[in-house]
């Protein structure tokens, strides 16, 4: 049969220009196109922002194909120490990107983007939450993430420099699952990122925590050793500090590093 | 059959069997601290996932005995229409990833579920969060395991005796308790332990529903999945511990249950 051999013919030759595209990944400044695919491991609450990435480098870059793996950072660090096959990771805290430094598992990581802490409750805020000492009322089901993830050891950060004990139903592993039980309705309250709150749109709303009483949160970027895309992976982070990939951090509300 | 006369292309792919489930197992053996076994079942987080996991896993058998081998009798037993599709609904969350389990408990136990909207403030509900919500999620994961098994036994189980028993007088109700279940007891035995065995590993479905808080709602596979990030050994050991279990469960059924020991 002709056509499917015409097919195949395509099939071919697409593998072949596409084999060729991810070996010659080029050294890239932010602005030029980048070419090839890229396993990139990030922190939960980089998901909106990353995938609105992928679309906006998509336009930047027609040739560029990203593949992400969103958990908690901590699951991240467990899962590139064991091997994990990623080019790049990105974590939301700079401690627990330190075990892979340590490690020898990574190049020198770089800093993107900072977050702030928000509590996060129900649309129009039924149950009146004001502040984080309000988090120790005895009639709110409150979440947090567990004290691995770094959005539970931030949070734990901030509720400590106030005094707060918090008597939380569940420690989640990640903040988006945290986040969920807030939009489902299962949890009052949870401390989240404030682009948590603002990627859950309708479904939740937030409850500022003013800046004393705040934490910031660093966003470390690395590349992987014995990588096979050293320079496109080097040229994705750089479009994370100034590019693409950092206009969309700030829209999703994603603080400069 | 002798060894020397198993055909290559069985031996080979057989030892590959082999090596495919003993190489995970062997790694984890290999890579366990056992010099420091006792302190690590000792330190308190994984004391209290032990025994909690101990509490909701026999609390889920209860649950699945006291309600499934009823259903098991009337699988066996009654005709009825739909049959067929009835037992493929009842044993459906073998087969239903965990995680689709507890998504579905959630809506139908949750604060704005079918059930939990009107009946969260009894006492004992398992809403979400609660150890009872573990135990829910445990049994219904694992009732269909006691459900099957005992079904099948019911099956094979001669019936005469039953029909005897009613001949000399003896109601439905004495019959099942006096004739059936001593002769069924093999298979209920063995249901029974497969369902603990299920739901004492039960992961998925207890996480998304039911959370996770120590001492509550943190069995001891969500503490292995929790600590493998922060203490590696002691989940090894925790890990330890659910292996023997399972392979003591598997060892004892084969010889007096399943009759190929």
């Amino acid at each position: 049969m002709p056509g499917r051999q015409q097919a195949l013919r395509a099939f071919v030759i697409a593998c072949v220009l596409l084999s060729a595209c991810g070996e010659a990944g080029p050294a890239a400044t932010p602005s030029t196109r980048l070419s090839g695919s890229l396993i990139v491991f990030a922190a939960a609450s980089l998901s909106e922002a990353l995938t609105d990435n992928r679309t906006q480098l998509g336009v930047a870059n027609p040739g560029l194909a990203l593949t992400f793996s969103f958990a908690g950072s901590q699951q991240l660090v467990a899962q590139v120490q064991a091997g994990a096959p990623a080019d790049v990771v990105a974590t939301a805290d700079e401690a627990v990107m330190q075990k892979l430094v340590a490690g020898n598992l990574v190049e020198p990581p770089r800093n993107f983007a900072r977050n702030l802490l928000e509590v996060v409750v129900a649309p129009g805020n039924p149950k009146a939450v004001r502040s984080l000492r309000d988090l120790s009322r005895p009639d709110l089901k409150v979440v947090l993430a567990a004290p691995s993830v770094p959005a539970g050891k931030y949070a734990r950060q901030a509720l400590d420099r106030q005094g707060v004990q918090v008597q939380e139903v569940s420690l989640e592993l990640d903040v988006k699952s945290e986040l969920q039980k807030v939009e489902s309705g299962e949890a009052d309250a949870g401390i989240v990122y404030v682009t948590d709150v603002k990627s859950a749109g309708r479904m939740a709303m937030g409850v500022e925590i003013p800046v004393e009483q705040n934490v910031v949160a660093a966003y470390p970027v690395a590349v992987v050793k014995g990588t096979k895309s050293h320079q496109l992976a080097e040229a994705f982070a750089d479009q994370l500090i100034s590019g693409p990939g950092a206009e969309a951090l700030r829209a999703r509300g994603f603080l400069p590093p | 059959m002798r060894w020397g006369r198993v055909p290559v292309g069985l031996w080979v792919p057989a030892a590959g069997a082999v090596v495919l489930v003993a190489l995970p197992i062997a790694g984890l053996l290999l890579r366990a601290p056992w010099s420091d076994l006792g302190p690590a079942l000792a330190s308190p987080d994984v004391r209290q996932a032990l025994l909690l996991s101990a509490e909701c896993s026999f609390g889920a058998l209860g649950v699945a005995l006291v309600l499934g081998v009823p259903l098991a009798w009337v699988l066996a037993r009654v005709r009825f229409p739909g049959r067929d599709l009835f037992r493929a609904l009842v044993t459906l969350p073998m087969v239903l990833p965990p995680v689709v389990a507890g998504v579905a408990l959630l809506f139908a136990f949750g604060r704005t579920g079918l059930v939990g909207r009107y009946a969260a403030w009894l006492p004992g509900f398992p809403a979400p969060f609660t150890t009872e919500a573990v135990v829910l999620a445990e049994a219904f994961v694992a009732m269909p395991f006691l459900v099957i098994t005992t079904e099948a036994g019911l099956r094979q189980m001669d019936q005469r005796y039953e029909e005897a028993a009613a001949t000399l007088g003896a109601g439905p109700w004495r019959r099942f308790w006096t004739v059936t279940v001593p002769l069924v007891a093999p298979s209920l035995a063995a249901g029974a332990a497969l369902c603990w065995a299920r739901a004492l590993g039960e992961f998925g479905a207890t996480i998304t529903f039911a959370g996770n808080l120590p001492g509550r709602t943190q069995t001891m596979p969500t503490a292995i999945y929790v600590l493998l990030e922060s203490r590696p050994e002691d989940a090894i050991v925790v890990s330890l511990v659910l292996l023997v279990v399972s392979l003591l469960v598997l060892v004892t059924l084969r010889g007096r249950w399943l009759g190929t020991g």
